[in-house]
C-alpha cells in the first residue's frame, strides 16, 4: 500500500502512515498538541494549519469548508478529524 | 450547579453598586457565596464570583463578559449605576461557557447598538449558545485575533488570542492605557470575597491553585503559548473573570502559572534521558516480581530513569504527578474476580487532570486461571489516548526463571521504543496501534 509522511512540527515527529489514514489517527496516539471535540467534523475544534504538502490532503467536503469558514479558518487550515493523509505534510494546531 | 445569590455582608460589593478599579474601569459582577459545587467536579468552601468589567472611553463604553443567567439581576444593576445601555458600543466575550454569558442574550436586547468581539475560534460556540431565531435580528459580531484592536476614543482593548484556557474559544483582553488584563477564567478562582481585592480578601492561594490544577493543568501546553503573550505585558492589573481582582502585584501569579506549567522532572533529568513509572499491585509477590525483572530489563537500555511503585503503599494523587511528568507508564496487576485490582481503576479514572498525549503504556500480571486484567488495562490506557506499542504480558502463577526473563525483555522492548522513538525520528504507524496482532499469533 502507498505510504506518505505526516510530520507534526509542534512535537517534531514524523509518522509513516498507509495512504488514506486520517490525521486524527495519527496524531493523538503520538501526542501533537491538535485538540479533538466531536471528532466528525462539526465542532471545528480540531482546526490545525498544514504548513507543507496541502495538496497532498484528501479535498475538505462541503460540510468541513462550511466548519472552516465559522471558524474563521485562515489558507491551509484543515480539521485534523477530517483530513486523509495522501502524500508527505507538516501540519501543527492552528 | 447550585444555585445562590445572597451576597456577603461587609464589603465594598453588598450594596449592587458597581466597584472601581483603575480609571474608568469598573467592576460589574456578582457574588455568589453560596455555591458549593461549580459544573460538578469543582468544590468551593465559600462560593464563587462572576466578574464582569465595564470600561468607559470617550466615545462610548465596553462591556467584557457577562455574569450566569441567574444572577443578571445583580449585573444589570450594578452596570446602570455606571452606564446608560445606549452607551455600550462593545461587548467582549472573553469566554462562552454559560457562567459568563448567562447574560448575553438580555444584554444584547438591552443594548442593540453594541457589537460583539469574539475570538476566531468561537463562532460555531456563540451561534450554539444563543441560538437565533428566524425573526431574531441577524447576529452580527466581529471575529478577532492577537494584535487586533478596537478604541473607544482615549481607551484601547487589545485582543489576546488564548486557545484552550479552557475552552477552544478562550481569549485574553488588555486595555493598553491601564494595563489591565482582562484574562477570562485565566488566573482566576473560585473564591467569593466581596472585598474583590487580592490584598483585601482572605488567604486564597489554595483555591487559586486548586482552581488550576482542575481547569488549566490538562491544558498545560497552552498555558505555556499564553504565558508568551501575557509575559511581556506591563501588567499593573489582571482581571478574572473568576475570584480575586489581582491588583497587588499581580505579576506573582503570573509567576505562579509559569511555575505550575513548567514539567518539574525535566529538570533533573540528564539530557535527552527518558522517565519510565512502573506501577503494581500484588497479591501474593508474583506480579511484584515481574515488576522488578520489568525494571531490570528497561535499565538495561540505558538514557532511562525508571521508578517502581507499589499501588497499596501510596494515595492516588501523588501518584497522578509522577506520570504527568513521566514518558511512559507500566501497570502490573493480578486478576481477581476476572478484573484487575481496584487500585488499579482508582489511579486509571484520576488522570483526566493531565495531558497524557505522546506517553508510552504498557500492562502486565500474574493470574491463577483467568487473566484479564492485563487487556483491560490495555484497553483502558488505548481510551486514555495513550501508545500502547509492547503487547502485555501475562503470566500463570510463580514466574519461572524463563518467565522472568520474559519479563526483562518486555522492559527492554518498552525501553527501547521509548528511547528510539524520540523526537526528529520517523515512528511507523503500526507501532502506534497495539502490537498485540503478531504477540497473540494472528
Ligand atoms: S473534532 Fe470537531 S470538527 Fe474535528
Ligand atoms: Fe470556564
Ligand atoms: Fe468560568
Amino acid at each position: 500500500m502507498a505510504k506518505a509522511k505526516i510530520t507534526f512540527t509542534d512535537i517534531e515527529q514524523t509518522v509513516n502512515v498507509p495512504a488514506g489514514t486520517r490525521v486524527i489517527e495519527v496524531s493523538e496516539r503520538i501526542g501533537a498538541g491538535i485538540i479533538y471535540g466531536c471528532r466528525e467534523g462539526d465542532c471545528g475544534t480540531c482546526m490545525m494549519h498544514v504548513e507543507e504538502g496541502w495538496n497532498n490532503l484528501t479535498e475538505p467536503s462541503v460540510l468541513e469548508e462550511k466548519v472552516l469558514r465559522e471558524n474563521m479558518a485562515s489558507r491551509h487550515d484543515r480539521l485534523a478529524c477530517q483530513a486523509q493523509i495522501l502524500g508527505d505534510c507538516k501540519v501543527k494546531p492552528a | 450547579m447550585t444555585t445562590s445569590s445572597s451576597a456577603a455582608a461587609g464589603g465594598p460589593a453588598d450594596d449592587c453598586g458597581a466597584v472601581e478599579l483603575a480609571a474608568g474601569v469598573h467592576w460589574i459582577g456578582a457574588l455568589d457565596p453560596g455555591l458549593r459545587t461549580f459544573d460538578l467536579i469543582l468544590r468551593t468552601a465559600n462560593g464563587t464570583t462572576y466578574n464582569s468589567y465595564l470600561v468607559r472611553g470617550d466615545d462610548g463604553v465596553a462591556v467584557i463578559d457577562t455574569v450566569k443567567a441567574e444572577l443578571a439581576h445583580d449585573f444589570f444593576a450594578r452596570l446602570e449605576g455606571v452606564a446608560r445601555y445606549d452607551e455600550i458600543r462593545v461587548i467582549v466575550l472573553n469566554h462562552l461557557e454559560p457562567d459568563h454569558t448567562g447574560a448575553l442574550p438580555e444584554l444584547m436586547r438591552r443594548a442593540p447598538r453594541a457589537q460583539l468581539y469574539i475570538s476566531k475560534r468561537a463562532t460555531a460556540m456563540l451561534k450554539a449558545l444563543l441560538k437565533p431565531r428566524d425573526d431574531d435580528r441577524p447576529l452580527t459580531y466581529q471575529t478577532v485575533g492577537t494584535g487586533d484592536e478596537v478604541s473607544l476614543g482615549g481607551r484601547t482593548l487589545r485582543f489576546l488570542h488564548t486557545p484552550f484556557l479552557h475552552w477552544p474559544d478562550t481569549q485574553c483582553t488588555w486595555l493598553v492605557e491601564e494595563g489591565v488584563l482582562f484574562s477570562g477564567d485565566v488566573f482566576g478562582c473560585h473564591h467569593c470575597d466581596a472585598r474583590l481585592f487580592n490584598d483585601a480578601c482572605g488567604d486564597f492561594r489554595f483555591a487559586f491553585d486548586y482552581y488550576y490544577a482542575h481547569i488549566m493543568r490538562p491544558f498545560k501546553r497552552y498555558v505555556v503559548e499564553a504565558l508568551k503573550l501575557i509575559e511581556p505585558l506591563p501588567i499593573k492589573l489582571i482581571a478574572p473573570t473568576h475570584g480575586p481582582i489581582l491588583r497587588d502585584r499581580p505579576r506573582r501569579y503570573v509567576t505562579r502559572y509559569r511555575e505550575l506549567s513548567t514539567p518539574s522532572l525535566a529538570e533533573r533529568l540528564d539530557q535527552g534521558e527518558r522517565s519510565l513509572i512502573i506501577f503494581y499491585m500484588s497479591a501474593y509477590g508474583s506480579t511484584a516480581r515481574m515488576a522488578e525483572a520489568i525494571r531490570t530489563g528497561a535499565e538495561e537500555e540505558g538514557g532511562i530513569r525508571v521508578s517502581l511503585y507499589d499501588l497499596e503503599g501510596g494515595e492516588t494523587q501523588p501518584f497522578v504527578d509522577l506520570i504527568e511528568s513521566a514518558d511512559a507508564l507500566a501497570l502490573g496487576s493480578p486478576t481477581i474476580n476476572g478484573d484487575a485490582a481496584k487500585p488499579i481503576w482508582d489511579l486509571l479514572s484520576s488522570l483526566t487532570v493531565i495531558d497524557l498525549g505522546g506517553k508510552l503504556g504498557a500492562a502486565f500480571g500474574s493470574y491463577g486461571w483467568s487473566g484479564e486484567a492485563v487487556r483491560m488495562i490495555e484497553d483502558r490506557l488505548r481510551g486514555l489516548k495513550l501508545r500502547v506499542p509492547v503487547a502485555g504480558l501475562r503470566i500463570k502463577l510463580i514466574p519461572t526463571d524463563e518467565e522472568l526473563e520474559e519479563c526483562r525483555a518486555f522492559g527492554r522492548a518498552l525501553a527501547g521504543t521509548l528511547v528510539r522513538g524520540g523526537r526528529g525520528r520517523v515512528v511507523e504507524f503500526a507501532e502506534l496501534q497495539s502490537a498485540t496482532i503478531e504477540n497473540l499469533g494472528v
